[in-house]
Formats: structure tokens, C-alpha cells, sequence
């Protein structure tokens, strides 16, 4: 048999650390609870997911142009713009602005296109500290980890386990593993590192194009902290998070926290739309947009593949996920877990690096009933199933498309389509397989291994329904 | 990286665009409750995420602001003594903790700001009530961290300018027509996070406490 890749040792292994897939479980099942209690209407429900389907549709089907004019209206406003094709780039430009301002750290708000980017390990290499402020950051910042959930990024770790990090971190603070005390010390430690800071980098959940604004979603107060304290304010974003109008903000607004933590809104919306103006007191003096790609414009050419696109990163398909709640969220081995990161990250980094993901799908559907914008999950992963083995590469903009297409198997598949489309030979095929059903073998390999062996039956369904009397023909 | 931005437009313009449907997206929610149930659903949602929420009229609001900086053991009070309520609050300051005056940049105060300031009072453009929501917009006269880095932050909602919803509220006040200030503000209670094995804690790093006092 192949060696195993790492990705299915990762599963192994975090298959069996009962503990934490305790810990996940429970805390999935909280969240879809939380989340069914917002939607307490499944008319209005559907009609508030068509609305924002519609919104994120109608965005990406004038992209470019509503790049430029979000370009346009935030140069307009005082926000300077930059664009960049990759994560390379976009660190570049990042670290660029900071050297201007001979800047030695940088705090930050919760991101995950930071995270896409590996900006705190391109700048550390720098010799440039990059501070995550997000309570859950922080905690896995503390303790060398990625984030496992992209709107939780500590949730594999307990409340214990947190309480002996930060003991360890700073052993001057005396040890507790009482919730309010810990994130009071958080709060201290965080204060004063937001008052030094020189930079603040943030997210952006939508921007929109036509006042030029960036909006942030939050609870804690680190966007706002990050955005507000610094002098000047970085904004990192993918292409896709534009939309058109103000008036499409409420309905996503509507949408996101109750699809992603059961909260009907946030504690904190805000919308930045630019610097601090010559008669203001506080905010920062310069605000900067970079406005990644990263795979996205290729994505972005296949009118199927594109609904990936349409995703306002709430977390819901991650929540509702059978397997992610087994194998929980570093098992992936990417920057996006679950559902959408299966679908996402094989598309932005190809098939060759994580093609494996779209195997680990039972397919049951539930990312794409619980998905606020109505991105087709199930049907993307069959897409790029068929992307993986498919002999008309030409066809799709998937990266390494064809590259698991096994020579046999496609035979094997073809034959079986050329007899079921030839009713006289598929009856034969299928008397004789049953008269032969004693010959098949205990052992098949990778299937046995946790299951019994199919046993083929007396006789084909053809046969059986011909017996009841059901004309089949 | 001006080349990075022509690349990236141009691939997206070489696409064919899809033809999508796009008629759901102007369909607004309708409800119509009245001001007692607006009231009524702005504090039940406030409350339900730890905001303390008090009554007050034109004729007793200042004594409930008085009252509530009293029972915080509040020795200062920020605000600015230009909103409608910060001139009468500072025309009355006998009745209050020591009243400090957001009139300096930020660079100039800001160790006082950060850790020597017990309380912010703010106006507010309005309330959302669906979502238990109160609107703040950046000014010169009440900056954003006004209502961020004091541990309580206190602030009061004229009542009738509280809307149903989020939509409502942009379309009535016209956002669009008068253009949005640098920074507009949606708040729904105190600072939290759930970060912690999923206990909720207050306080992560804007305020402690959300007080609001409608009047």
C-alpha cells in the first residue's frame, strides 16, 4: 500500500486524542444550537440568505469595476491603496510601510488573509514583532500554534491548558485558571503594547465600494483598538470582499454573526472611511488598504468555481461539519479548515498540495444548507473531484488538474459507463457477477481494513423487481 | 506595485461575467413596531449581553447621570462640553466626578487617556432596536476612543431616534447623502469574547461596562 501523506497521519492522530474531540464536539454542537436559535423562521431565514446570495453575486459579477471604484473613493477619502498578486507581495508592501515609519512592531486585529499571508513569520524573519491582539490569537500566538477555526482560533484548547500558558508565558502573574482573571491579564498586558505600537493591522469583512469604507466585525475591541490607537493603520483584504452599495452592508450585517456565533450582531461594527482629518483627536494618520489576489482572479474565471468567492467567512460550514469536528481544525494542514478550506485551499494553493482534502468529504451536504450566501460546497468538492482525475484540463483554472487521474481506474470507469449504457450486456454482466458471488475475497485491501467485506447479493435488483412485477424496461 | 494592480484587473476583465439574479438583494425586512416596542426590544437585547440600560425624561436625566457616576464610584468623567448633554452636564458639574475635556489630540494625553480615566460619556446618533444597537459617529468634538478606552463607557440615547433596524436607520438619517464620518460605529453592549473555552468575559479591550440612559 502508498505511504501514508500527512495529512491522513495528522487525522490518525487527532482522531485519537479522545480529549480534545470531546472538546470540539461540544463546542460545535453549542455553536449550531446558538446559531438555530438566531433563525427561529426558516421562511425569513431563506429569504435573508437568497438576499445576501444576491448582494455577494451581484459584487463579484462587477469585480473589477468595483475595485476601482473603491480605489477611487478611498484615495478619495485619504486611504492610500495597493495591490498585490501574492502573499509575497502583499507581506512586501506590508513591511515597506512599516520601514517607512522605521517602525520595529505591529499589533494586530484578528485576519485570516494575514494569516493566508504568514505575515508574523515574514516579519519576525525581519527581525519585526508582530503582536496578535484577538484573545484567541494571542493565546495561540503565545503557544507557537495556528489558528484551528477561522473566527476561533483557540477553540482546541481548554480552559486548563490556557490557564498553564499563561503561567508560563508570565510566570509574574500568579496562576488562575478563573476566565475573568485571565482575560483581565490579557487586557493589561495588551493595553500597554497598544499604546507603544507605531502600526495596527486589520482585517476587512466587507468593503464597500461606493463610499469607500472598511468594515470590521468584532466583539472584543481589538479591531477597534488596532485601527484607532496606532498612527497608522494597515487593512489587509482579498479581492472578493468588496460590495457594491451601503445599503447591501445591513443584510450581510444581518446575516454573518447569527450564521457564525449565534449572535444576532457583534458588540462592535465598524466602518472606517479613512484617516483622521485635520480637526480630529484620535485615529490614525494614515490608512492603508492592500487588496490581496492570491488565486483568487483564477478562481474567479470559472463561472462554477466562482461561488467560492462569494464565502463572508462566518464559519457556519466549519461548525456544521461532521468531519471537522473529528479531525478538528490543524488537521487540514491549511489557513482555511473545514468545508470552505476544502474547497478553498485547493483552488488557491492546487491540487497537488492539498487535492487530498476533497477526498475527506462524506458529501452530506450540510456546509451548503447552512451557508449564508448559498456557496454550493458539495457540488464545488465534486467539481474539483473531477478537476483532480479530469483528461480536459484545458477546461478548468484548477492548478494540477488531472494530476490524480490513474490510468486503470479511468479505464475501469469507462467500461462501466460503456456497459450501463448497453442494457443486453450490463443484464449478463450483472447475472454473472452474482453466480460468481462466492469468489469474492475477505480481504480488499483499504476497505476491509474497518469493514466487513460486501457481499454481493442472489440476485440483481433487476431480477428481483422483475419478480414483484415491476416493469423496469 | 502598479503592475500588480494591472495584472490583476486584467484577468478579471478577460472573464466572461455570469449572469446572475440579482432581484432578492434590495428586499428589506419589514417590521413596524411602535416607539413602546422599540424601547422595549432595544433594552430587552441590551440587558441580554450585560448592558445596564436606565429610563429617564428631558426633566430627570441629569440627575440618572449624576446617580449612576455616583453609584460607580467614579472619580472623573470624560466627555466633551460641546454635545448637547455635555454642556449641561458641565454647566452642573457640582453635581458630578471631576469632568475632563476631550480637547487635546490624542499624542498629547494619552498616558492620562489610557490609565487615569475612570469613565466616557457620549451622545448617540441613534439606537437600533432589533438588535439592541447604539450609533456613534466619530467627531472633532467626541473622537472615536471616547467611547473605547475608558473601563465605562456611558451614553445616552435620545428615544426618538430609535429605529427598527440597521437598514432603516441608514435610509432615514440618509448616511449616503451626508457621507460617512471616518469612522461610524455600531455598538451592542460591553467589550466580550468567548475566546476562553467558550466562557464569556467582559472587558477584553474596549469597555467593561456599557451603560445606556435613555431619555
Amino acid at each position: 500500500m502508498a505511504k501514508p501523506t500527512e495529512f491522513r497521519i495528522d487525522v490518525e492522530k487527532a482522531l485519537g486524542k479522545t480529549e480534545v474531540r470531546a472538546h470540539f464536539r461540544k463546542a460545535m454542537d453549542t455553536l449550531m444550537t446558538n446559531r438555530r436559535n438566531q433563525f427561529p423562521d426558516d421562511a425569513a431565514l431563506q429569504a435573508l440568505r437568497t438576499q445576501a446570495q444576491a448582494i455577494r453575486a451581484n459584487a463579484l459579477s462587477k469585480l473589477p469595476e468595483l475595485l476601482e471604484q473603491l480605489e477611487t473613493n478611498l484615495t478619495k477619502n485619504g486611504v492610500q491603496v495597493h495591490w498585490a498578486e501574492t502573499t509575497d507581495e502583499a507581506n512586501q508592501i506590508v513591511l515597506g510601510i512599516m520601514q517607512k515609519h522605521h517602525a520595529q512592531s505591529i499589533i494586530k486585529g484578528k485576519s485570516m488573509v494575514s494569516e493566508e499571508m504568514g505575515l508574523n513569520h515574514f516579519l519576525e524573519e525581519r527581525g519585526i514583532e508582530a503582536l496578535e491582539s484577538d484573545l484567541g490569537e494571542f493565546i495561540i500566538q503565545l503557544d507557537g500554534e495556528t489558528p484551528s477555526h477561522i473566527i476561533m482560533p483557540a477553540i482546541h484548547k481548554s480552559k486548563e491548558q490556557i490557564s498553564k500558558l499563561f503561567h508560563e508565558k508570565f510566570p509574574d502573574i500568579p496562576y488562575t485558571d478563573n476566565v475573568d482573571e485571565l482575560t483581565a491579564s490579557a487586557r493589561r498586558i495588551l493595553r500597554d503594547k497598544f499604546y507603544a505600537a507605531p502600526v495596527g493591522l486589520s482585517g476587512v469583512n466587507f468593503a464597500v465600494a461606493e463610499t469607500g469604507t472598511l468594515c470590521l466585525v468584532e466583539n472584543e475591541g481589538n479591531g477597534r483598538m488596532s485601527t484607532t490607537i496606532p498612527p497608522v493603520h494597515i487593512a489587509v483584504t482579498g479581492i472578493e470582499k468588496v460590495v457594491e452599495k451601503l445599503s447591501d452592508i445591513p443584510p450581510l450585517l444581518s446575516i454573518l454573526p447569527r450564521s457564525a456565533t449565534g449572535q444576532p450582531i457583534t458588540t462592535y461594527f465598524n466602518m472606517i472611511s479613512g484617516p483622521r482629518k485635520a480637526d480630529e483627536k484620535d485615529g490614525p494618520t494614515e490608512v492603508h488598504l492592500v487588496l490581496l489576489d492570491n488565486g483568487r482572479s483564477r478562481i474567479y474565471s470559472d463561472p462554477e468555481l466562482l461561488a467560492t468567492l462569494r464565502c463572508i467567512r462566518c464559519g457556519a460550514c466549519i461548525n456544521h461539519c461532521p468531519v471537522y469536528v473529528r479531525i478538528g481544525g490543524h488537521s487540514y494542514g491549511t489557513v482555511y479548515p473545514g468545508p470552505i478550506g476544502t474547497i478553498l485551499e485547493p483552488q488557491k494553493e492546487g491540487l497537488k498540495v492539498h487535492g487530498e482534502l476533497i477526498q475527506a468529504s462524506s458529501l452530506c451536504g450540510a456546509c451548503g444548507e447552512v451557508c449564508p450566501v448559498r456557496i454550493p460546497i458539495p457540488n464545488i468538492i465534486n467539481r474539483l473531484r473531477h478537476d483532480s482525475v479530469r483528461k480536459d484540463t484545458e477546461n478548468t483554472p484548477t492548478q494540477d488538474a488531472g494530476t490524480r487521474r490513474k490510468p486503470l481506474e479511468a479505464a475501469i470507469w469507462q467500461a462501466w459507463s460503456w456497459s450501463a449504457s448497453h442494457p443486453s450486456l450490463y443484464n449478463f454482466g450483472g447475472k454473472t457477477a452474482t453466480q460468481l458471488r462466492g469468489l469474492v475475497p475477505n480481504n480488499l485491501g483499504a476497505w476491509t481494513k474497518v469493514r466487513t467485506a460486501p457481499k454481493l447479493a442472489e440476485q440483481t435488483l433487476h431480477q428481483q423487481l422483475k419478480a414483484l412485477g415491476v416493469d423496469h424496461e | 506595485m502598479s503592475n500588480a494592480r494591472t495584472a490583476i484587473l486584467q484577468r478579471l476583465n478577460s472573464v466572461e461575467r455570469p449572469v446572475v439574479d440579482v432581484s432578492a438583494r434590495e428586499s428589506l425586512s419589514v417590521v413596524s413596531w411602535d416607539k413602546a416596542e422599540c424601547i422595549h426590544r432595544f433594552t430587552e437585547r441590551m440587558q441580554a449581553v450585560r448592558a445596564e440600560v436606565h429610563r429617564s425624561d428631558r426633566g430627570n436625566w441629569l440627575d440618572k447621570v449624576a446617580e449612576i457616576c455616583k453609584t460607580k464610584g467614579l472619580n472623573n468623567l470624560l466627555l466633551s462640553p460641546k454635545t448637547e448633554w455635555g454642556q449641561v452636564i458641565t454647566q452642573n458639574a457640582a453635581q458630578f466626578p471631576r469632568l475632563k475635556h476631550y480637547e487635546r489630540s490624542i499624542e498629547d494625553w494619552k498616558e492620562e487617556l489610557f490609565y487615569q480615566v475612570d469613565a466616557g460619556l457620549t451622545s448617540t446618533l441613534g439606537g437600533i432596536a432589533e438588535t439592541g444597537t447604539l450609533i456613534l459617529w466619530s467627531s472633532p468634538d467626541e473622537p472615536r476612543t471616547l467611547s473605547l478606552v475608558p473601563p465605562i463607557h456611558i451614553a445616552i440615547l435620545d428615544t426618538d431616534k430609535l429605529y427598527t433596524t440597521f437598514a432603516k436607520a441608514v435610509k432615514t438619517q440618509g448616511w449616503l447623502e451626508q457621507g460617512l464620518p471616518t469612522n461610524a460605529l455600531l455598538i451592542s453592549g460591553p467589550s466580550r469574547s468567548a475566546d476562553i473555552a467558550q466562557v464569556l468575559a467582559y472587558g477584553v479591550h474596549g469597555p467593561r461596562e456599557l451603560v445606556v440612559v435613555l431619555v
